[in-house]
């Protein structure tokens, strides 16, 4: 396959991945809204892949098809971040990682909205909308568990302990970035990583957490070399055409 | 018999509503984009170019099944339904009809064009207080916002800018 498709399938990855993990929350969450507010995030993390999706297959051709894509690639098949692979330990967690990844991933579409494939463009331009509100719903959560109770200041700490080995990631090209970025189909997340330096800081500050990105990251997603977690996810998401082929609703 | 024209069409497509508010037909909420007549030499047919609200919304399947239904149900078979995501959507679209509508069924309409950040003054669909606080930036789907008025006392859901 070309790099424009591992490219798209990176997207998708990304969004199918962790709009999984924010639902498992429902029926979960702290409060109704917020639980209703996560599986709303989910809901806009799945039609963005989707799109992908789509449109991958649709350059594939020959029986690839948006459910295949999903549903029928193994753990080294997917491209996306290790970080959003990983099991939610508790809501501090779940909405510090949303913040770290929304915060990258406006970054990244607001720059593909002028990306020189038009449908990429477009799902950028319709996505990043969505993704402005998941910015700041999980920067305000951020900040009131940041700085809130001994407890929730405790398990932000905590979070941020885990998720500062892997947020590294976002800003590591891969080969096929490097050659789409030459036409203008994919951005250099590298020259992304000050620009997003300089926004979680003050909200770190304002959550009195300390915030370092540190040089060393776990890495590998985009390789297909996944933690150990994401079998698990797939076991689950992709059970029902494993068991029955071809069922549909 | 009657000449089909987009006027027609346009009539017809009136009738569906988003199933998550049903008060409001896809034309008040800006989601069809254009009804044209494509003249292949060999095969014309109507082309409906539809654009979703929101990347995961549900509705937006339902909406294309209803499209079809009420096409298949006047007599017409010769369609195509084109999804297009850029121009991305926005409440701005929204017809003026279907922003009294919404309020008349206890939603507040979209306050602002979205391309304003103010979105302080939610007012009240109840009282007409403009006392509002938000309790949610989610509501019961994407596209809503979570309310409560100070004055009344009522929660309600407020159509986002968007
Ligand atoms: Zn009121």
């Amino acid at each position: 396959m070309d790099h424009l498709h591992n490219y798209l399938l990176h997207l998708a990855d990304n969004a199918l991945i962790l709009g999984h993990r924010n639902s498992e929350w429902c029926g979960h969450g702290p409060v109704l809204e917020q639980d209703i507010a996560l599986t709303n995030i989910s809901l806009d993390l799945l039609g963005q892949a989707r799109y992908f999706y789509q449109y991958a297959a649709s350059r594939a051709g020959a029986g690839v098809t948006e459910d295949s894509l999903a549903y029928l690639r193994d753990t080294r098949e997917f491209k996306n971040f290790l970080v959003l692979e990983l099991p939610d330990s508790d809501w501090g967690f779940t909405v510090l990682r949303q913040y770290l990844f929304s915060q990258y991933q406006y970054l990244l579409y607001e720059k593909l909205v002028d990306a020189s494939d038009q449908e990429i463009a477009a799902i950028a331009e319709k996505s990043l909308k969505e993704v402005a509100y998941h910015v700041r719903w999980s920067k305000e959560w951020v900040i009131r568990l940041g700085d809130g109770t001994t407890e929730s200041r405790k398990k932000m700490i905590a979070s941020w302990n885990i998720l500062k080995d892997y947020v590294g990631e976002f800003f590591i090209a891969s080969d096929e970035e490097k050659m789409l970025t030459e036409s203008n189909m994919a951005v250099d997340p590298v020259t992304l990583r000050e620009k997003w330096i300089s926004l979680v800081n003050p909200v770190f500050e304002e959550a009195t957490l300390e915030f370092r990105l540190q040089k060393w990251t776990q890495q590998g997603g985009r390789q297909g070399m996944h933690t150990e977690h994401l079998g698990y996810l797939l076991a689950e998401m992709q059970y029902m055409q494993r068991t029955y082929p071809g069922m549909e609703w | 018999m009657k000449l089909l024209t987009e006027h027609t069409i346009l009539e017809w497509l009136e009738s569906v509503k988003d199933p998550e508010v049903p008060v409001l037909s896809i034309l008040d909420l800006g989601i069809v984009r254009k009804v044209e007549l494509i003249n292949d030499p060999i095969n014309p047919f109507w082309e409906i170019t539809i654009t979703p609200t929101y990347s995961g919304c549900p509705a937006m399947d339902v909406i294309s099944t209803q499209i079809r239904m009420i096409l298949f149900a006047n007599g017409i078979s010769n369609f195509r339904i084109k999804q297009v995501l850029s121009p991305a959507w926005t409440t701005d679209w929204m017809s003026d009809a279907g922003r009294e509508k919404l309020k008349a069924y206890g939603i507040a309409p979209p306050q602002y064009s979205a391309s304003g950040k103010d979105n302080s003054k939610v007012v009240c669909p109840n009282c007409g207080s403009a006392d509002t606080t938000v309790i949610s930036e989610f509501g019961s789907t994407a596209c809503k916002a979570l309310y409560r008025c100070e004055n009344c006392l009522e929660p309600f859901d407020y159509f986002k800018c968007h």
